[in-house]
C-alpha cells in the first residue's frame, strides 16, 4: 500500500485523472454517448441517401389525404365517424389507436378480475374449486396466444346462428340478440332531463364518500363501526333512480331491428316500401341499435383467459408471500377471516402482486395487435396493415406505431406505480 | 401481430443498413451469394403453393426460376421466402428479397411512390366476388349491405370499397391478414361474400367445405395485372427479370418449348435463333451468358407450358386460356412481349 501511495503522487495530473474513478466514469460515459450519437447519425443519413435513391417519399404530408378504403364497425369508426372515401390517413390511425385502446382496456378489466378469482381460489380449500382453477391456469398459459385467438374466433363463429335470424337473445328480456355478425345491443337515447339525473348520481356519490370517510374518522375516534359500504351502495342507487323516475323516465333505448325473409322492407319514415325482404336483405337492418362484432368478443375472450393465467398465479404467490404469522396473530386479536383477508392479507400481498400485474398489462396491450389475425382494426391491422400497404412510407408509419405503443405501455405503467406507492406499507 | 410489428421495425433498420448495397447492384449480390431470393406468397395454388414434398410451383415460382436458370444456368438456384400481402414491398425494398413474384397487381401508386418497377405481366387478373349459391343473388348489384369478407393490405379493399360506394350500397369489410382465415370465416358464414382476385378465388374455393355450393358472380369490378417487382434505381437486374419474362412469351411464340428448345437451336428462323442465343450477343447485353433463354426454356419452359402445368384447364383451378385475356396476342389474348432483335 505504502509503495502504491509513493507512486500516485509521484505522477503527474493526467495520470492521477485516468485513476480518479469520477473523471474515468465520466470519460468513459462520453464515450459511450458519443459512439451511440454517431451510430444513429450514420443510420438517419444512410436512411435518407437510401430512400431518395429509391425515390421513395417521405415526411408526414400522407396523413392528409384520403384513404380509399372501409374499415369493420367499431367503436373507432363510431367515435371517429368514419366514412369510406372521406377519412384521411390521419383518421385511420387514429381509428386505430381508439381501438388498440379499447381492446386493452376491457381486456385488462376482465383479466384482472378473473385472475384475482382464479388466484384465490387456487388457495382455497375446497378441492373442487382449488382443481379447477389449477387445471385453468395449466392449460390457459401454456397454449400460444394466437392459437387461442384462432380458436375464440372460430368457436364464436361456429357456435352462432345465421346472420339472416336475430338469432339465440341474451339478457332477461331477450334485449340482446346476438348471431354470426355481432352481439347486438340497444342503443340509448338521452332525452331531455337525463342530464339532472346524471348530476344527481354524480351528488350521490359525494355523498356516500362524504358518509365512508366520517364513518372511517368515527371509528378512528371511538371504535364504533357504520356499514358504510351498503349504507353508500343503497344511496348511489336508490337516489339517481328517484331521480330518473321523478323526471318521466328521460331515457329511450332503440332496440336493433332485424328483418326475417318474407317481411315488408320499410322506408326511412316506417311506411311499406311493397317489397318483401329476399335473403340478402334479411337480417339486421343497419342504422338501429349498436353492434359488438365477434372480431371483439373473441380476441377480448382470447386475451382476458391468457392473461388471467399468469395474474392467478401472480395473485397466489402475493398471498402466499404473506407470512403465516400475519393470519395467526388476526386469529389471536379475535379479527374475524374476512376482515384478515381485507384488511391484512390482500393490502400485504399487494405490494408483493402489483409490480408483475404491471407487466401483464403491458403485455396485454402488446399482444393486442395479435388483432390483425381475425380482422379486428387495431392500429397494427389497419395502421401498419391496410394503410402501410397503400402509402408505403414504412419508416414513418412504423414510428408512429412505435410511438402509441411507448405512451400507452409508459401511461399504464406511471399509473400503477403511482397505485404502487399508494399501497405501500406506510412504516412509522 | 407482435413480431409482425417488430418485424416492421427490422425491416425499416434493415432499409436503413442494407439497402444500400442491396439495391444497387442486385446482379453482383445474387451471383455473390450463388441463388436468387424470391418472395412468393403463403400459399395460392397455380401461383406459388408448396407441394407436398415441400417444392415451391406455380407461374410465379416460374418466373423466380426462370431468372435462376438466366443468370446461373441452373432453375433449382432459387430460394423463397413467403411473404403475406402487407410484407411484400418492405421486404422487398429492405433487400431481403430479389424478386418480388406474389400474384401483385401493378398500380400507378405503387409504381411511383413506394420505390418499385413492374417488370411486365405474367397474369392478367380482375377482382371478383364468390357468394353461397343459397344466397340467391346473381348479380353484385344486388348485395347492398352484404358483409364481405377479403385479405388486409391489398387492392381489393379499395376496389371493393369504390364498387359499393360507385353503386351506393352499404357493406361490412371484414379484413384478414392470411388468407386461410379468410376462406375459414367466409365458410363459417362470418360473411356472404369473399372477395379477391378471380384466379384466387378459383384458388381458394377449393379449400371450401363443399366447393360446388358457391359461384362466381359475373361482375369483374377491377383490372388486375399481376407481375414480378424489383427495386426500382436497378436497371440490370430489371432489364434481366423483365427480358426473362419476354423470353418466355416469345418462346410461346415462336413454338419453342422445353422439349425442342436444344433441336430449335439450329432452326433457321433468324427470331428463334436469336432467342436461344446462336445469333447476336444478347445475353451478354443483359450482363449475362448468351445461352440464358435457352436455360430458361429448357429448364422452366415456355410461358404457354408454365401456364397449363400450373392455372390451366387440366388443373385444379380449371382456368381455361383460350378466349380469355391471358391468350397469347395471336390468340386475340393480351400476352405480348416485346420482340427479341
Amino acid at each position: 500500500m505504502a509503495s502504491m501511495t509513493a507512486s500516485e503522487t509521484e505522477d503527474t495530473g493526467l495520470t492521477s485523472l485516468l485513476y480518479d474513478p469520477k473523471a474515468r466514469g465520466l470519460l468513459f460515459q462520453i464515450l459511450l454517448l458519443t459512439a451511440v450519437v454517431a451510430f444513429f447519425a450514420w443510420i438517419l443519413d444512410n436512411t435518407i441517401t437510401n430512400l431518395a435513391s429509391q425515390g421513395k417519399k417521405s415526411g408526414f404530408g400522407f396523413l392528409g389525404e384520403t384513404s380509399g378504403f372501409a374499415i369493420l364497425t367499431t367503436l373507432g369508426t363510431f367515435v371517429m365517424e368514419a366514412r369510406a372515401g372521406v377519412a384521411t390517413y390521419f383518421d385511420v390511425f387514429w381509428i386505430g389507436v381508439i381501438n388498440t385502446l379499447v381492446i386493452s382496456f376491457f381486456g385488462i378489466i376482465a383479466a384482472t378480475l378473473l385472475g384475482f378469482l382464479m388466484g384465490i381460489f387456487r388457495l382455497s380449500n375446497n378441492v373442487i374449486l382449488r382443481g379447477f382453477a389449477t387445471f385453468y391456469v395449466e392449460i390457459l398459459r401454456n397454449i400460444p396466444l394466437l392459437l387461442q385467438i384462432f380458436f375464440w374466433y372460430f368457436v364464436v363463429l361456429r357456435a352462432l346462428p345465421d346472420k339472416r335470424a336475430s338469432g339465440i337473445s341474451l339478457g332477461i328480456f331477450g334485449e340482446f340478440p346476438m348471431n354470426v355478425t355481432g352481439l347486438y345491443i340497444p342503443y340509448p337515447l338521452f332525452l331531455e332531463g337525463f342530464s339532472s339525473v346524471v348530476w344527481t348520481f354524480i351528488a350521490a356519490c359525494v355523498l356516500a364518500w362524504t358518509i365512508s370517510w366520517l364513518a372511517k374518522k368515527r371509528q378512528e375516534a371511538t371504535g364504533r363501526q357504520f356499514p358504510s359500504f351498503w349504507v353508500g351502495l343503497l344511496i348511489i342507487t336508490a337516489i339517481p333512480l328517484f331521480a330518473f323516475y321523478q323526471m318521466g323516465g328521460p331515457l329511450e333505448l332503440e332496440a336493433a331491428k332485424f328483418l326475417n325473409v318474407g317481411d315488408p322492407i320499410l322506408d326511412a319514415n316506417g311506411e311499406p316500401t311493397g317489397r318483401t325482404a329476399s335473403k340478402i336483405k334479411a337480417g339486421y337492418i343497419a342504422g338501429e341499435g349498436g353492434v359488438i362484432k365477434p372480431e371483439f368478443i373473441a380476441l377480448w375472450l382470447a386475451l382476458a383467459l391468457y392473461t388471467a393465467a399468469f395474474i392467478a398465479e401472480i395473485v397466489r404467490a402475493g398471498i402466499l408471500a404473506v407470512p403465516g404469522g400475519q393470519t395467526e396473530a388476526a386469529k389471536a386479536l379475535g379479527i374475524s377471516p374476512s376482515i384478515t383477508l381485507r384488511k391484512v392479507i390482500i393490502p400485504q400481498a399487494m405490494r408483493v402482486i402489483i409490480p408483475p400485474l404491471t407487466s401483464q398489462f403491458l403485455n396485454l396491450t402488446k399482444n393486442s395487435s395479435l388483432a390483425i389475425a381475425i380482422a379486428y382494426p387495431d392500429l397494427v391491422s389497419i395502421f401498419a396493415g391496410t394503410a402501410l400497404n397503400q402509402v408505403g412510407q414504412e419508416i414513418e408509419m412504423i414510428f408512429m406505431m412505435m410511438m402509441v405503443y411507448l405512451i400507452i405501455s409508459l401511461g399504464t405503467a406511471a399509473f400503477m406505480n403511482w397505485f404502487n406507492a399508494r399501497m405501500m406499507l406506510v412504516e412509522r | 401481430m407482435t413480431f409482425k410489428y417488430a418485424l416492421g421495425a427490422l425491416s425499416a433498420i434493415g432499409l436503413a443498413l442494407g439497402a444500400g448495397t442491396a439495391s444497387a447492384d442486385t446482379l453482383a449480390d445474387v451471383k455473390a451469394k450463388g441463388s436468387v431470393q424470391c418472395g412468393v406468397s403463403q400459399g395460392l395454388p397455380g401461383f406459388s403453393n408448396q407441394d407436398d414434398s415441400g417444392n415451391w410451383t406455380g407461374i410465379d415460382v416460374d418466373v423466380c426460376k426462370a431468372v435462376a436458370a438466366a443468370v446461373f444456368g441452373d432453375a433449382n438456384a432459387v430460394k423463397f421466402t413467403p411473404l403475406s400481402a402487407k410484407e411484400r414491398f418492405t421486404a422487398l425494398s429492405s433487400g431481403e428479397v430479389d424478386i418480388l413474384s406474389r400474384n401483385t397487381t401493378w398500380t400507378m401508386t405503387r409504381d411511383t411512390q413506394l420505390g418499385l418497377n413492374f417488370a411486365g405481366v405474367n397474369y392478367y387478373d380482375g377482382q371478383g366476388m364468390m357468394v353461397p349459391a343459397g344466397l340467391g343473388v346473381t348479380s353484385a348489384l344486388e348485395l347492398d349491405g352484404a358483409s364481405i369478407c377479403t385479405n388486409t393490405g391489398t387492392t381489393t379493399e379499395l376496389n371493393i370499397t369504390d364498387f359499393f360506394r360507385a353503386n351506393k350500397m352499404g357493406f361490412e369489410l371484414v379484413a384478414f391478414e392470411k388468407a386461410d382465415e379468410v376462406v375459414a370465416a367466409y365458410d363459417a358464414g362470418r360473411c356472404d361474400v369473399y372477395t379477391t382476385d378471380r384466379s384466387g378465388l378459383a384458388a381458394q374455393r377449393l379449400k371450401l367445405a363443399d366447393p360446388a355450393a358457391h359461384i362466381v358472380l359475373p361482375e369483374v369490378i377491377s383490372k388486375e395485372p399481376l407481375g414480378p417487382v424489383v427495386r426500382q434505381g436497378d436497371d440490370v437486374w430489371f432489364n434481366i427479370v423483365r427480358w426473362t419474362l419476354n423470353a418466355m412469351i416469345n418462346a410461346e411464340e415462336l413454338g419453342v418449348t422445353s422439349g425442342n428448345a436444344a433441336a430449335m437451336a439450329s432452326s433457321d428462323n433468324p427470331g428463334i435463333k436469336r432467342l436461344l442465343g446462336t445469333e447476336g450477343n444478347f445475353g451478354e447485353a443483359l450482363g449475362l451468358s448468351n445461352d440464358w433463354a435457352m436455360q430458361v426454356i429448357s429448364q422452366v419452359g415456355n410461358y404457354g407450358e408454365s401456364y397449363e402445368a400450373h392455372v390451366g384447364a387440366n388443373t385444379p383451378l380449371k382456368l381455361n386460356r383460350s378466349g380469355s385475356v391471358n391468350a397469347l396476342w395471336t390468340n386475340g389474348g393480351l400476352i405480348y412481349a416485346a420482340p427479341i432483335r
